[in-house]
This record gives structure tokens, sequence and C-alpha cells, in this order.
């Protein structure tokens, strides 16, 4: 086996025999995913639940079809007790009542608790009040709406948490496992054996980055897969394999963070600690748990200076928003100028020994 | 092989840690075939004499000339000759005797047969399957002295193989280290332990604070100096009691 493969191999057994630190670079971003994906899986606008009080005209004969195209927006559920209606809306349990009185005047009661939903439930029935009316004149209509759907810029929580969530596992996953590498090998002197093996340092860095980019793009894998599932309702758009080089420069931008850190920590553990310290943080920052459009104007400007947030932006807009190269190449030349100036740093920071 | 050049050629070393001058001027030569102890206390300057004569380090002076080669810039040439153990094992986290081994020999190019075979000379084929870390200090001793022989070095450096070993696995080990100079191998070897150095080596440099004080076969050290054994040897170089 040539030296490449065998320190390859020796770095990924090592890595998954750690129980610990396989799980938490592993399997929790993972577990993340499924959990948050399941949890915001209706984060879209809620229908308008409506209890109907005996017979409404405008409900009861509203055509099929536009009764149909109706129900995406409005629940109508029947009943026959006006009270217990009334008294299902002041609890919160459905939107509105509506009801018919001798006269034919529609009544329509809601709570005025969520305003949105008041307004949302009352233009409804406005409108189909007006379109009976003006179908009952039997004139054609002197305005029309026309209506096109145009670029969906809004985002389901699936397009935010797969690509953020990944985004947070790779800067997990490849800042630990160099920072780790370069500690341990330097506690253990296998840093000094290598020196005095004929392996070149080129070999030596390559597996260490070939095992890392194995490794993100094995999450990548697992993460697509999961949330391209129907449950979780990732759609991905034409150009999202340029996921691929972003996680790639995204591996090497946080493995250059590692070595920073390893170069710096004498320990594992200390360097665990200040990870964590800089990846958390980070993650939060960068909208892998929650989009920054939430956040207070400064603290997205602070936001801007996370590499992370670039990786998840870009990964956002290639995998499910139609982006392409506009999106992917200024994050992965930001990543990787980023890594480059991380490295140089680290490098000036390396030490052979502990002492 | 040019047989009428020595094995290893140092002239002049010297090394400086901060206020430290942990190497002073060392000079010694080591013929092919020759088992070679470099003995002295703790503090010594046995570890970084040997870093520099290895090339793990630069020196400030000097230079060590191996087999003929400069040790020092790195030559990957070089380095396929020689064998090193580091004082402390170095072996990979998590992996077990047989993937240790394997790892070490590929650097090398050397396949698997020849690692296990390795690993039964230093008699650890029932431990294959054990991590490093469930290895007792003789048994890591042995599989760290293994993985600096899996390329089969003409010269070899052991940084103090015994420290910490229960007598029994001293007593294992200078079987072991006989056994691999007898094969023809010039080996150097560290050592705190004054009999250690008398029973194994052919000559022993005796050195404290930076220096070599004297350079001798221990029996013609001991006749010298007109003692009873090494220890006293030093007590009369230096003139304070040898302290481990």
């Amino acid at each position: 086996m040539s030296a490449f493969k065998s320190l390859s191999l020796a770095m990924v057994k090592g890595q998954l025999r750690d129980r610990t630190a396989a799980f938490f670079t592993l399997v929790f971003p993972l577990m993340f995913l499924l959990l948050f994906g399941a949890l915001f899986q209706n984060d879209s606008a809620p229908r308008s639940h409506v209890l109907q009080v005996g017979e409404v005209a405008v409900l009861d004969e509203m055509p099929a079809e536009q009764r149909r195209g109706l129900s995406e927006a409005l629940d109508v559920e029947q009943t026959d007790d006006r009270e217990e209606a009334l008294s299902r809306v002041s609890d919160g349990d459905v939107d509105a009542a509506v009801w018919e009185d001798e006269e034919g005047r529609i009544e329509l009661r809601y709570s005025a608790a969520d305003a949105a939903r008041a307004g949302t439930v009352q233009g409804l029935m406005q409108s189909l009040v007006q379109s009976a009316n003006l179908a009952a004149t039997g004139q054609p209509a002197t305005y029309e709406l026309a209506t096109d759907q145009v670029e969906d810029k809004s985002v389901k929580a699936i397009q935010y948490l797969a690509p953020g969530l990944l985004g947070w596992a790779i800067a997990m996953g490849s800042s630990f496992m160099s920072a780790f590498t370069l500690v341990n090998w330097r506690k253990k002197r296998i840093l000094r054996r290598l020196w005095l093996a004929p392996v070149s340092p080129g070999t030596v860095i390559g597996a260490r980055i070939g095992v890392s980019l194995g490794m993100a793009f094995l999450q990548t894998a697992l993460f697509l897969a999961i949330a391209v599932i129907p449950f979780y309702g990732l759609k991905l758009t034409g150009s999202w394999w340029l996921v691929l080089p972003l996680v790639a420069s995204g591996t090497l931008a946080f493995m250059s963070v590692g070595l920073l850190i390893g170069a710096w920590a004498k320990s594992e553990e200390a360097a665990n600690a200040v990870l964590q310290l800089v990846v958390m943080p980070m993650a939060f920052l960068s909208g892998s748990f929650f989009p920054l459009e939430n956040m207070p104007g400064w603290l997205r400007t602070v936001s801007n200076v996370m590499p992370l947030k670039h990786l998840n932006e870009a990964s956002q807009g290639v995998l499910s928003r139609g982006e392409s190269w506009g999106a992917a190449l200024p994050a992965i030349g930001g990543l990787l100028l980023f890594a480059a100036v991380l490295t140089f740093v680290a490098s000036r920071l390396f030490r052979w020994d502990d002492a | 092989m040019t047989k009428n050049i020595p094995a290893i050629a140092v002239e002049g070393l010297r090394k400086r840690y901060g206020e430290v001058q942990a190497v002073d001027g060392v000079t010694f030569e080591v013929a092919h075939g020759e088992f070679y102890g470099i003995l002295g206390p703790n503090g010594a300057g046995k570890t970084t004499t040997m870093e520099l004569v290895e090339g793990l380090r630069e020196p400030d002076e000097g230079s060590a000339r191996l087999l003929g080669q400069p040790s020092w810039p790195r030559d990957p040439g070089l380095l396929r000759r020689i064998g090193v153990q580091l004082q402390a094992s170095a072996f990979f986290e998590k992996l077990t005797a047989r993937e240790q081994i394997h790892t070490f020999a590929s650097l090398y190019g050397v396949g698997p047969e020849r690692a296990d075979a390795m690993l039964e000379t230093v008699g650890l084929t029932d431990k294959a399957g054990t991590r490093d870390d469930k290895l007792s200090g003789g048994q890591a001793q042995r599989l760290s002295i293994a993985c600096a022989l899996v390329h089969d070095p003409e010269l070899v450096f052991l940084d103090e193989p015994t420290t910490g070993l229960d007598p029994q696995a001293r007593r294992n080990l200078w079987d072991l280290l006989r056994g691999i100079n007898s094969q023809g191998r010039t080996v150097v070897l560290t050592t705190h332990y004054l009999d250690e150095a008398e029973i194994l080596c052919d000559r022993v440099a005796i050195m404290d604070s930076g220096r070599i004080l004297r350079v001798g076969a221990p029996s013609e050290l001991i006749e010298e100096l007109g003692v009873r054994n090494l220890e006293d040897v030093f007590l009369q170089l230096t003139g304070r009691e040898y302290r481990e």
C-alpha cells in the first residue's frame, strides 16, 4: 500500500474509532437535520379555518372548481350551533364563524387576537361575497385581475436548513479533524517520526486533506439524500452539483481554522474547547439554524465576515434557488482566500514539539 | 558498501536552547556493526545529541554524517537506510499493533508480510490485534523497535528503549537488541542505566553537561581508571555520584 493510502487509512480508523468525536462530527448534525426538518415542515402561511353555521349560499353554491382553488387557503367546517361556534372563535380554536341571517346578509365573526389571521379571513370572505354579487348581476366584470406566479424568492425551512446544517457540519468536522491531527501528532511525536521517514510533507498533508474532503462529501451526500425525500421536501434546482466545489472549498477554509487552533493549542481538549467557542457562534451568525432575515441589521453586518455565512448562502442558492456559477464562484474564491491566509498564519505558529 | 568510511562521523556538534547549551561540541565516530552507547544522567544532552545526529534538528554548529551522507538537511534517500525509535513511542491514535507496523512499513514502501514477520521477531504476534494504549510498557517498546526496524535499516538509533520497564522486560529487550546487532546492523542507543551500557555496548561515550567526557569499551574504561564498574568511572570523571 502507498504511504498516501496507509496514512489516510490510519486517519480514518483513528477518527471512526473515537466514538465521541465520530458522533459529534458525523451523526449529530444529521440528527439536527432530521429533527429540525420535521419540526419546521409546515412553516408556510396557515390556512384560514372557518366555521359555517347552517346554510350560507355564497359558500354552498360555489362552483366546484373555485372551491378546489380555495381549499388551499380556506378550510370550511360545518356546524349547526351558533353559540358553540362563537365560543370556539373566542377560544382561538378557529379563525372565524360565518352564517347567513334571514335577509340574506352574511355575518362574519372573528377574533382580533391574531390581527394577521383576522385580516386574511376577512379579505377572503369579502372577495367571495363580491364575486358572488358580480355573478348575480349577470354582467361581465369591468375590471379584471390577472395573476401569475413569479420566481419563488421565499424560503421554505428545508431550503435553508439543509445547506445551513450541512455548512455547520462541514465547519465542525473539518476544523476538528485538522486541529486534532495536528495536536495529537505533535504530542505523540508522530510529526517527528514522519520527518525521519522517507515520506514527503505533501503526502502527509495530502492524506489529511483527502480524508477531510472524503468525509465532507459523504456528509453532503447523506444530507441531500435525506433532504430530498418527500417528507422533508427539498427540491434541487439545475446547478445543485455546484455544492460540491463549494463544500470542498469550505472544507479547506475550516481545516485552516483547525490548523490555526491546533498550532496554538497544547492538548486535544483545549483545541476542542476553543473550536466549540468559534464554530457555534459562527454557525448561529451564519444562518445555519435560522434565517438571517430575523436578525438585527448590525448583527447581519457582523455575519458578513463569517466564511460559513457565504458558504451557506451560496449552497442555498445553487441547491434550491436556481442559482449557478454567479453565486458559487465568489464564495469559492473567498473561502479559498480565507484558507490561504489562515494556513499562512498557522504555518508561522507551527511547532514540531509540545515544549 | 564502503566499509572504510565510518557508519557515523560526528564533528563538533553544538546546539543551544535559549540559555541552555544542550550540546556543547560533541565529536565521535561509530564503526560499521558496532553497538555504541551514549551514557549519561538525565539532562546530559543525550537525546539532543541523538536528534542532531539523526537529522531531526539543525545543529548550530558542526555536522553529522551517516553512512557517508550528511544527515542535515533532510535526505529521504538516507532516511530509507536508517531506523529510529524516538523517546516517546510515536504511535497513531487508536490503531492496533499490526495496523501501526503496517502503516510504518508502507511509509518505507515495505509490504505487509515483512511487517508481520517483524511483529513475530519482537514477539508480539499474539498482541497484533491490541491497540497501542492497551499494550504494556515493554510491549509498546518492542512494537516501537519493530516499527524502527521494519525496513531493514543498516543503522538503528534507539533513544532510552528500556526506560520505565521492569527488570524482566528490560532483559527481554536486551536479548532483542543483541539479536539486532548480531545481524550486522550498527546500533546506537542512549541510556541512563550504567549496567545496560556495560552489558550491551561495544563502546560507550560518557556524557555530562552537553559534552563527551570519555569514550571507550566499558571494560577498558573500568580498567583504565582502576575502578569496579561504570558507576565509579562516572564518579571519577565528574567528581560526583551518578544519579539516575
